[in-house]
């Protein structure tokens, strides 16, 4: 059963969007990508259940392999 | 003239004609060892102290070249002090328990081993594989002049391995030419190039790395502290990674990442070499080099580690990453699990298949310290990079959160595995402390009488605490002796045994690993799980 929420859940989803993305402003592609794995790290641990991490991981290289 | 000479630069077990080599017929020995290295040299002690005859055969007769292996852990060390060898190996080698990282300039992680009260053993000591070997030979050399059945033959190289249904067959040469023997059993402690394994025609799959690394041992006066430093991407080697650890004597053991694309031969020379560790150590440090090392390393075992009469212990087996000390660790627990197991064999007392469950629980330490060895080095030596791009943020936010210390990974070090699951293992008891499951190894702690794990071991043990168990149990010829404990005698006998149960009875294995426990002492029981731990239930 899946423990991954795919529902609508972030509050204010075009202030975070927004947000998102100026966090990346005026950055290079290296550092952007920098900031982005630890972005990353500082979520996965937040989240900490291994299970959902383990199905955001999968739906995230789903959603690459269908658009590709 | 010796005098000067590094212990490894004399022979140590140099070539003597044995009567073997004129026998008219070949003759049989019980157990024949090829390999006289920490893990070969472990297996022939065990086996002569059970009063089992072996024969070790080495093509070489000084110790290992150099100093090799160099972090050995609580586990072997309670092996050894089981074989009565353990005395100088914690004497000379240099206790250690802080370990720390860097990243770049800054220091991001501490850890400390603080070895937990309770344990005769430290956590680690780092000593040069060339004095554990000595002391082993040393300890050899003693039990043959108290007449135990061994021997310790230099220079005599394995040539040719026929594998018989009911016998090995080995064609042996020596500086006065060749002789053959016969054996009931070949352990084969021959390294990661195991000839014997090639003879044997059996693959060695795994996972090639692509990196090379210097390895340097330096002699030198130096105040830095006893602590294990790891370096990712240090300014004296971009890019790369670094290791300093001591060793006894003022030796040090450096550890220099270089990449894939290098030319070895030229690395190695000490114009080259000496820069390096300028860069690293200081311009002005006086060191002198003892010994100096490229290496590249896979992660990779055999299918199945016992192949009829012919079984293989150590690297010959199974090989890691240097990066958690698991080489020589895991050998020396390959021949802790193994002797005890060809000793009932050889007596009788239980059937060969007993033997398979040394082929399941080995290969299942092997896969989790193949495992872990993998895993500290993608680590270390990022292959793509994405990879890189994660390693670096986890180094990043290390220092400053304490979420991303447990993802660095400078390797793991060597712990013992737990064979949960082994077909050997019998009952467990609801509310019993997990770390003393079935499977594990028993884990020491003070008693009344002195430390529990010199108690345990070369015999299976019948543990009461705070009930009475009887002083010997006997099943189908296989004896347990009981030692009785009381429940209060320390708090960490407690703590690892009963938990909060109020009595408890283990059945430990001549390994120390415990087969079976319960919350009560029934015979019958006991005795069903003595049969079980060897092959007979």
């Amino acid at each position: 059963m899946a423990k991954l929420n795919t529902r609508p859940n972030i509050q204010d989803p075009d202030g975070f969007y927004s947000e998102l993305l100026m966090l990346h402003d005026g950055l290079g592609k290296a550092e952007s990508d920098r900031v982005n794995a630890r972005l990353i790290l500082l979520l996965a641990n937040h989240i900490g259940d291994r299970q959902i991490l383990t199905e955001a991981m999968q739906e995230a290289l789903k959603a690459a392999t269908e658009g590709a | 003239m010796t005098q000067g000479k590094k212990i490894f630069e004399v022979p140590l077990y140099a070539y003597k004609r044995a009567p073997d080599q004129d026998a008219a017929q070949p003759v049989h020995r019980p157990v024949v060892v090829v390999g006289a290295g920490p893990v070969g040299l472990t297996a022939a002690i065990d086996l002569a102290l059970q009063d089992v005859p072996v024969v070790v055969l080495d093509d070489n007769d000084k110790v290992s070249f150099g100093s090799r292996a160099i972090c050995f852990a609580k586990r072997p060390l309670e092996i050894f002090d089981r074989l009565g060898a353990v005395g100088p190996m914690v004497e000379k080698g240099v206790t250690w328990n802080t370990g720390k990282v860097f990243f770049k300039t800054r220091k991001v992680y501490e850890f400390n081993l603080l070895p937990e009260a309770g344990h005769k053993h430290p956590a680690f000591i780092n000593l040069q594989q060339y004095y554990l070997e000595k002391y082993l030979v040393d300890r050899l050399r003693a039990l043959e002049a108290e007449g135990r059945p061994i021997e310790l033959r230099g220079r005599n190289r394995v040539e040719a391995v026929g594998s018989h249904e009911d016998h090995v067959h080995l064609e042996i040469s020596t500086p006065e030419g060749p002789y053959e023997l016969t054996c009931d059993w070949l352990i084969a402690c021959d390294g990661a190039n195991s000839p014997i394994r090639r003879m044997i025609g059996e693959d060695f799959v795994g996972r090639v790395f692509e990196d090379n690394f210097l390895i340097a041992d330096v002699v030198m006066e130096a105040d830095f502290p006893t602590e294990r430093w790891f370096w990712f991407d240090p300014p004296f080697n971009p890019g790369q990674s670094a290791l300093l650890h001591k060793q006894p004597d003022n030796v040090w053991r450096i550890d220099l990442q270089l990449g894939w694309d290098i030319d070895r031969e030229r690395e190695k020379r000490p114009e080259n070499v000496i820069p390096r560790l300028k860069a690293m150590l200081g311009e002005d440090a006086k060191f002198e080099l003892e010994w100096v090392s490229i290496y590249t390393f896979q992660c990779r075992r055999m299918e199945r580690f016992r192949h009829g009469r012919v079984i293989f212990a150590g690297d010959s087996a199974h090989q890691v990453s240097p990066f958690g000390a698991r080489g020589a660790n895991s050998g020396v627990q390959d021949t802790d699990n193994l002797v005890w197991k060809l000793k009932l064999v050889i007596d009788g007392l239980a059937p060969e298949r007993l033997l398979d469950s040394y082929d399941w629980e080995r290969v299942y330490a092997a896969d989790e310290n193949i495992l872990n060895s993998t895993r500290s080095t993608e680590f270390i030596t990022p292959k793509s990079e994405t990879s890189r791009l994660f390693r670096d943020a986890v180094l990043d936010l290390a220092a400053s959160h304490e979420f991303a210390r447990p993802l660095v990974n400078s390797g793991r070090l060597s712990t013992p595995s737990v064979y949960d699951d082994s077909p050997l293992n019998g009952p467990d008891a609801e509310g019993l402390p997990a770390r003393t499951r079935p499977g594990a190894p028993a884990c020491d702690a003070p008693t009344a009488k002195g430390w529990l794990l010199e108690r345990l071991g070369n015999r299976f043990c019948l543990l009461g605490i705070g009930v009475e168990v009887p002083d010997t149990l006997d099943v189908d010829g296989v004896r347990a002796e009981g030692i009785t404990l009381g429940a209060d005698e320390a708090p960490e006998l407690r703590a690892r045994y009963l938990g909060d149960a109020a009595r408890a009875v283990y059945l430990i294995r001549p390994d120390q690993h415990v087969a079976a426990r319960w919350t009560g002492f029934d015979e019958k029981a006991a005795q069903a799980a003595i049969l079980r731990a060897t092959a007979k239930g």
